[in-house]
């Protein structure tokens, strides 16, 4: 089967577009009428349901964010109560309080639809064996998959986290056609399998790996690929949007957001202004149907860019490139929105320097000065002082055309940069606004 | 003529220009009881490149690669001067009326008279020529 409902996947863009302009307009009058937390939002914006005319004026309404939901802990701002809801999700809070989610029959109803026609554009369905390795419980990943696995009709293995070796045997014995799991489990059942004596490409039916919950490169798919002979596609979700929801299709060429489900925008994060597609900025989503949480507006503080071209798959879905950031490591270098993933990325094909580095900026005079450390490969390094400036300008050179500012870079000895388990600090700002 | 005995293995380390980046590396030497019997340091705008003549090249090399340096080693020749005016004038006008280049040269007061360490384009040319015009050069069996 080629899409799960044709009739809106590729349902043309004007009439997309006008679905969306209904369901923002009825939403925003229940949420002023309904909900004193988003009345209260909105009348301090100054902005009431009428000025929504056309779709562009979502761009009136407030933004949400993270704390929102922290601040308004645990249910403080659903919209549905308690008899209401089917189903709780608790998001593991990295810093401070944790958020609950909360769905009505019809929020479970919308995410199992969702990932019903994501799973279906992965060409899966009726015959697949689908095992679930995302963890099962408070966490999205597990319970999500489970329920658009079974709504595709699929045969859903619920293997969850952890047991590799039984989770390998089970793949085997049971025929799993598919996994759903974060790429680096997946590369540990891969490591775990090579010690069994197992090769997942000749000794398993698994073809298709459905990845996430963690970010993850192109690089990394193309390991998985070669290594385990499956395709390898990226699913992306956070619990405030319900979870895992939207997926790359066959192509391969970005998560398709569902229109009728979520309304996209890409916000510079620094100004707040409206991006066009093939810019890059801060993911913003409006969820269009949920009952119990809706998230107007909502900065996720992913850095991602929109396609809206209609896909080559004929979905006429706009889409996201795969994540490229947060928001919160970004830098403003002179008025230039920096990231550090993408120091990385040109670090990466430079191989006179090693990976490791470090941004420090500062202000000289008045203007912003960005210095990237890094260090010199051995065996890069020869006596000449000219052969050591030649490295240090083609990584300058690599920098500033992929960055649009000028870097400059200071070349270190091997080894002695910062190195860290877990989340990187790889930016000291100097400059005191 | 045998040119190879008068080829010297130089080691040339990369340092970042901060306080006490030699001392890491003359510490570490000296551990090893490595003696050094001459030495520069290069400085370029933000990093600098330590050269040395040690008494056991491949125990430095190795080290100081242990200690995570960039280590490098490089052919050098040195030359014997008269310590008096014009003494260097001699060395560099043999190597520059035979096309020579001098890529970097350092000198030192050895126990027996100046001795100028010379990195040179042209290792073999230069070596005739010094040899031809009557100039002294040290052999490698000299420092290590």
């Amino acid at each position: 089967m080629r899409s799960w409902d044709p009739r809106i996947e590729e349902m043309p863009k004007e009439d997309l577009r006008k679905m969306q302009y209904k369901l923002l307009k009825s939403l925003v009058y229940r949420l002023y009428s309904f909900s004193p937390f988003y009345h209260e939002r909105m009348k301090e914006q100054n902005v009431h349901p009428d000025d929504i005319r056309e779709l562009s004026d979502v761009k009136k309404l407030p933004f949400m964010f993270k704390r929102d939901l922290r601040d308004n802990y645990p249910d403080k701002i659903f919209t549905s109560t308690q008899e209401d809801l089917v189903r709780y999700h608790v998001s593991s809070g990295t810093t401070g309080k944790p958020t609950v989610v909360g769905y009505t029959q019809n929020d479970l109803d919308s995410w199992t639809t969702s990932l019903a026609r994501a799973l279906t554009s992965l060409g899966l369905g009726r015959g697949d064996v689908i095992q679930v390795s995302y963890g099962y419980g408070l966490f999205t990943g597990g319970l999500g998959l489970h329920y658009g696995a079974e709504r595709i009709g699929a045969t859903v293995l619920p293997t969850s986290v952890g047991n590799t070796e039984r989770q390998i045997e089970l793949m085997q014995d049971l025929g799993a056609t598919a996994i759903a799991c974060t790429p680096s489990y997946l590369l540990h059942i891969g490591e775990v399998a090579e010690k069994m004596g197992v090769d997942i490409k000749k000794d398993t039916k698994l073809r298709t790996g459905v990845l996430g919950a963690e970010p993850w490169t192109d690089r990394m798919r193309t390991r998985i690929e070669d290594w385990l002979g499956i395709k390898a596609y990226d699913i992306y979700g956070t619990s405030e949007l319900s979870g895992p929801m939207f997926t790359e299709c066959v192509e391969q060429k970005g998560f398709h957001i569902w229109s009728d489900l979520a309304l996209v925008e890409i916000i510079d994060p620094a100004t707040g202004e409206s991006l066009g597609p093939g810019e890059k900025g801060e993911l913003t989503i409006t969820m269009l149907q949920k009952e119990a949480l809706p998230m107007i507006r909502y900065r996720i503080g992913d850095i991602t860019i929109m396609d809206d071209d209609v896909c080559a798959c004929g979905r006429t879905h706009p889409r996201i490139q795969r994540i490229q950031g947060r928001v919160d490591d970004m830098l403003i270098i002179r008025g230039i929105n920096v990231f550090p993933s993408q120091v990385e990325y040109a670090l990466m094909g430079i191989p006179e320097v090693g990976q490791h580095f470090q941004i420090v900026v500062e202000r000289k005079g008045a203007l912003d000065d960005m210095l990237v450390r890094v260090e010199l490969s051995k065996g890069s390094f020869s006596d000449k002082i000219t052969d050591i400036m030649k490295v240090r300008q083609k990584v300058e050179h690599r920098l500033r055309n992929s960055l649009n500012v000028n870097v400059n870079v200071e070349l270190v000895e091997p080894g002695s940069l910062p190195r860290f388990e877990g989340k990187a600090k790889r930016v000291i700002d100097k400059r005191s606004l | 003529m045998d040119t190879q005995k008068y080829v010297i293995r130089q080691i040339s380390i990369f340092s970042e220009n901060r306080p006490g980046r030699l001392a890491a590396i003359a510490h570490a030497l000296g551990e090893e009881k490595i003696n050094i019997l001459a030495f520069s340091i290069a400085e370029a705008n933000g990093f600098g490149v330590v050269r040395a003549l040690v008494d056991h090249p491949e125990k430095a090399h190795d080290k100081l690669l242990s200690l995570g340096f960039n280590v490098a080693f490089t052919d050098v020749i040195a030359v014997k001067m008269k310590d008096q005016p014009g003494g260097l004038y001699e060395v560099a006008k043999i190597l520059g009326d035979a096309g020579v280049n001098i890529e970097y040269s350092y000198a030192y007061s050895g126990k027996e008279g100046a001795v100028l360490i010379l990195r040179v384009d042209m290792v073999e040319e230069a070596i005739q020529k010094i040899k031809t015009s009557g100039a002294t050069l040290l052999e490698r069996s000299v420092f290590h």
